[in-house]
């Protein structure tokens, strides 16, 4: 039998990655699951064993001496040639178009290094799921069947519904970790695209949707009733604004 | 190299250089041949030297490694393209080696360890390098090889379950 959190907490509880509460929690869940048990004695096993073979491999005599040397030399050496004038205006210039996309795409998020950091793992999740094999949850268009998987495995509860009518056909749902906390993915298929729409629980107040785009996907989203939602596909933004739309008016 | 004045150089002497360990262990296991790693991680030095200004204080080691991986992959890209490419290196995939018993059981482990870590795909080799050589934070592996937390942490888990099987397949009719 397989455990979700095996795959999602137990390296970073091993790597102690977990705040004081997530790792009682997890610590709890081991109490009762043989194979988180299990797994971390052979991390455990296996971290002891490359400290005690010492690989680890500490820099050369003869390279600490080439620095040194290096480092002391009264001649410019043949590698350290002064930065020309056009090095600094390509720079510059690929620095001013980052601003200008930054500015362009998320003008509410340039002064929300939070924000920004916490779309960037969404998508990043997003991509991950798109991965051949990588399966953690469960295929189902019965959205009685996925709420109840999700809200057996998570530790809240998710709103899930289908959209077929309109277009956004259920294909399932699936639990993932963003920036060490549990979060609900309900999995669409419009036109053709997956699009992903991660649920986590929020203490923030409501707020309008935002919306912004990573390598090739976009997202919105948006908090209501103490839930925070995003929504990331590779699909047309229109239709992931749609989605939107028709998630905001059934929670 | 001189581009640094005495000020300059005495900071990165005692900022930088304690971390040459770091470099070169890293480049090693990277590059897996040690020449290349000591003539990779030398360049990789000259050039944190040369952008020591840019430096602004925090993580030296941090700030060195990312310039060290940088240097590997791009020599690799030059020299050696393949082994970015290549998943799971079978020429390197470890079998049970027979070796003689007067050798030491610890010098024997170093020896499979050292050949699991080097049939894993470059990426996957420096995340563990990072984490269980180096003790590198989730944050810090992401701050040096520049990719997301939440892939650090797939990967790593990844990487891990690699070198396991890998292990575990060299030590089969080795040791029952």
């Amino acid at each position: 039998m397989r455990c979700d959190f095996a795959d999602s907490l137990l390296h970073l509880y091993f790597d102690v990655e977990l705040n004081g509460r997530r790792a009682a929690e997890f610590e709890r869940h081991m109490r009762h699951c043989d194979r988180c048990g299990t797994e971390l004695v052979d991390l455990e096993m296996l971290r002891d064993r490359l400290l005690l073979a010492q690989i680890y491999e500490p820099a050369t005599a003869s390279l600490r001496r080439k620095i040194n040397a290096a480092l002391h030399a009264a001649a410019p050496t043949t590698t350290a040639s002064p930065p020309r004038l056009w090095h600094w205006l390509a720079a510059a210039a690929a620095l001013l178009i980052v601003a200008l996309l930054l500015g362009r795409v998320g003008p509410e998020f340039h002064n929300d290094d939070y924000q920004a950091d916490l779309a960037a793992e969404i998508v990043d999740a997003h991509a991950r799921s798109l991965q051949p094999g990588h399966l953690n949850g469960i295929a189902s268009n019965d959205a009685r069947v996925v709420k109840g998987w999700l809200a057996e495995k998570g530790t809240f509860a998710v709103p899930v519904h289908d959209f077929a009518n309109d277009g956004f056909n259920l294909k399932g749902g699936r639990l993932d970790v963003i920036e060490g906390r549990p979060v609900a993915a309900v999995v669409y298929e419009g036109n053709g695209h997956p699009i992903d729409v991660f649920i986590w629980p929020t203490r923030e107040r409501d707020s309008p949707p935002r919306t912004g785009s990573r390598q090739n996907f976009k997202w919105v989203d948006w908090r209501k009733g103490k839930m925070e939602f995003c929504a990331v596909s590779d699909a047309d933004p229109v239709a992931i604004e749609q989605l939107h739309h028709l998630m905001n008016s059934s929670w | 190299m001189n581009d640094l004045d005495a000020e300059d150089r005495r900071r990165f002497e005692q900022l930088v250089l304690p971390h040459v360990d770091a470099a070169f262990n890293l480049a090693r296991w990277l590059l897996r041949r040690r020449e290349d790693a000591e003539e990779v991680a030398q360049e990789a030095l000259l050039r944190a030297c040369r952008f020591f200004r840019g430096f602004h204080g925090g993580d030296a080691r941090a700030w060195l490694l990312q310039i060290v991986r940088n240097t590997c992959y791009s020599w690799l890209e030059k020299n050696r393209p393949r082994e970015l490419m290549v998943e799971f290196d079978e020429e390197l995939h470890p079998q049970a080696v027979s070796t003689p018993e007067s050798m030491a059981i610890a010098n024997e482990d170093r020896e499979r360890l050292s050949r699991a870590l080097e049939s894993l795909p470059p990426h996957f080799r420096e995340i563990l390098v990072l984490r269980e050589l180096e003790g590198c934070s989730y944050k810090e592996i992401a701050a040096i090889t520049s990719i997301p937390i939440g892939t650090v942490m797939s990967s790593l888990s990844r990487a891990r379950r690699q070198l396991h099987s890998a292990l575990t397949d060299s030590s089969q009719g080795a040791c029952p």
